[in-house]
């Protein structure tokens, strides 16, 4: 069955919008998805028909909210390939499913001589929590360089793993260029001397068929709201031998098994990591996000974004010596993340033009300023496909970009 | 055609400054340095001042940003060079209010023009940029001198 974009885009209402009298091309996806009409409807229908505090209350409305609660958790369970439901934490987004690890992990397998590896294209939130904890404990952070053509320097990787590495934490992939990382490479470098590997899967759970399992890595983290759910949920995948041993992040209600004055012991997993009363109606929203994934299917998604990637590239790449387009310059290298800079515009003033043609893109550095910086640029303009945009709509964005071409005119290219 | 709504935001003089910036020359003897950076887009500029007897006397602004922040300092080291210190930091308190939406108090001339950028609250920043550089540079300059 071939992929039907135009029933998909029937499914999310947002999509008819009007924005300064234009019909909304929303290209900004690596920052947050739009939401189709069952994720709402599930947030709108806990709320009408079966709003309760979980896990505690002895009635109906109670055990419902548990139940479809926990449903959720088996939903993103299978779709990440988790051996068990007791490996998925929720949290609040892939920075607080880093930061758990930092503290919960890092905290307690850190110490001063110890080494991190990371890359130079992280976002900020797998890049700031390790610095806090190489601080804290005298550890150093070790970075996989940036590639010319976007992609990470594999070999350096093996230079820079040895005995004293303790953890490799790298996208899958990178939220300003697309580029996708080999991830099972990655994960074998850092296991073969003993290390541990995290894996930043804010975009790529996203966009690709993700199998925790076959990755092999020990932490997975991700995000709701960039696949269709709604945004106060995060996850965090962890091996289960990993998350018995680590203590709890938070401590509060619900993760605990009993508690005196003085001490408490710890809940099950992953209940252990999830204090307080979690975010029910979003992660119960997730649920059908996860879904709604599944049943379009990854690898439909992949390769429909695929043919708009390869479809856009060659499209901008018609505007001439003009752009710039950083990072990989094939599709089956990446996911459908393109920063560009064209004309001499700053990615602010070409972001303020699009908008006026109804063309919604991302100008800044992306919460990656360590690879703006390899890039040389200060920032970048960065259009983001996902499953309901068009090789239409990028039609759209290519006009729009020649019609602010010529109402900038040859502006100068200031250094 | 929507673009054109554009003129709103960008006049034509906004975009003159922005081709044609206006002293970007280090002024010589320059008594008062600052650097304005506004991390979110990137931009980064360096401000620098010849105060002598109160007075202004020579301005250079080096930079890199958008159309309204390079515009808006360009435009500003217009208003402010030849003038008395307690007028420069007037039209600073007056483009201020500007910004906010209010009445600036003083004339404020071509820098009306940036009124306009009110209604897109995200590039204020980018207006404000030069000018709370200057605010930096001067507050340090009232220290020492």
């Amino acid at each position: 069955m071939s992929y039907d974009v135009a029933a998909v885009r029937r499914d999310f209402p947002i999509l008819s919008r009007v924005v300064h009298g234009k019909p909304l091309v929303y290209l900004d996806n690596a920052a947050t998805s739009q939401k189709p009409r069952q994720v709402i409807d599930a947030l709108v229908k806990y709320y009408t028909e079966y709003n309760a505090n979980i896990h505690r209350g002895v009635y109906l409305l109670s055990q419902e909210a548990t139940e479809v609660y926990e449903q959720a958790r088996e939903k993103v369970a299978k779709f990440i390939n988790s051996p068990g439901f007791e490996s998925i934490i929720f949290t609040r987004n892939t920075t607080e499913a880093i930061n758990l690890v930092a503290y919960a992990w890092g905290r307690g397998n850190i110490s001063a001589g110890d080494e991190i590896v990371l890359s130079g294209m992280e976002h900020h939130s797998n890049m700031v929590p390790w610095q806090l904890l190489a601080k804290e404990r005298g550890a150093t952070l070790r970075f996989v360089e940036v590639l010319d053509d976007g992609t990470l320097n594999i070999e350096q990787l093996y230079s820079l793993i040895n005995g004293r590495t303790k953890l490799v934490a790298m996208t899958q992939m990178s939220n300003v260029l697309g580029t996708i990382t080999p991830v099972e490479e990655i994960v074998r470098a850092a296991h073969d001397q003993g290390a541990l590997c995290l894996i930043d899967g804010a975009q790529s759970a996203a966009h690709l068929p993700v199998d925790v399992q076959q990755l092999g890595c020990d932490f997975f983290a991700f995000s709701a709201h960039k696949m269709l759910g709604p945004t106060g949920v995060g996850v965090l995948y962890g091996r289960r031998e990993l998350l018995e041993e680590m203590p709890p992040f938070l401590g509060g209600g619900d993760m605990i098994m009993s508690v005196s004055l003085r001490e408490a012991t710890w809940n099950d997993l992953p209940y252990k990591f999830e204090a307080g009363t979690p975010n029910i109606a979003d992660v119960i929203a997730f649920g059908e996000a996860v879904d709604y994934l599944a049943r379009l299917g990854m690898k439909n998604v992949r390769q429909h974004e695929k043919e708009l990637t390869a479809y856009a590239l060659a499209a901008l790449g018609e505007l001439g010596p003009d752009i710039r387009i950083f990072g990989p310059r094939h599709a089956e290298q990446k996911g459908g993340v393109i920063s560009f800079e064209y004309g001499g515009i700053h990615p602010h003033d070409l972001g303020t033009a699009l908008d006026y043609e109804g063309v919604a893109i991302r100008a800044g550095h992306h919460c990656a300023q360590p690879l703006m910086e390899r890039l040389g640029v200060p920032a970048t303009a960065r259009a983001s496909f996902y499953l309901y945009n068009t090789k239409e709509e990028v039609d759209v964005l290519v006009s729009a970009l020649k019609k602010a071409r010529a109402y900038f005119g040859d502006a100068v290219r200031t250094a | 055609m929507p673009l054109e709504q554009l003129d709103e935001l960008y006049r034509e003089i906004i975009l003159d400054h922005y081709k044609s910036p206006r002293n970007r020359a280090v002024p010589a003897e320059a008594n008062v340095k600052a650097e304005g950076k506004n991390p979110l887009c990137g931009d980064e500029i360096t401000l620098e001042v010849r105060v002598e007897d109160g007075v202004v006397r020579d301005v250079g602004l080096q930079g890199k940003g958008c159309s309204i922040s390079l515009s808006s300092g360009s435009m500003m080291t217009e208003a402010i060079k030849g003038k008395p210190l307690a007028e420069a930091t007037a039209l600073l308190a007056g483009f201020k209010e500007l910004m906010r939406g209010h009445e600036p108090g003083v004339e404020l001339g071509d820098l009306e023009a940036l009124g306009g950028v009110r209604k897109f609250p995200v590039r204020v920043k980018c207006a404000l940029l030069a000018w709370t550089t200057l605010e930096q540079g001067l507050k340090g300059h009232n220290k020492v001198g």
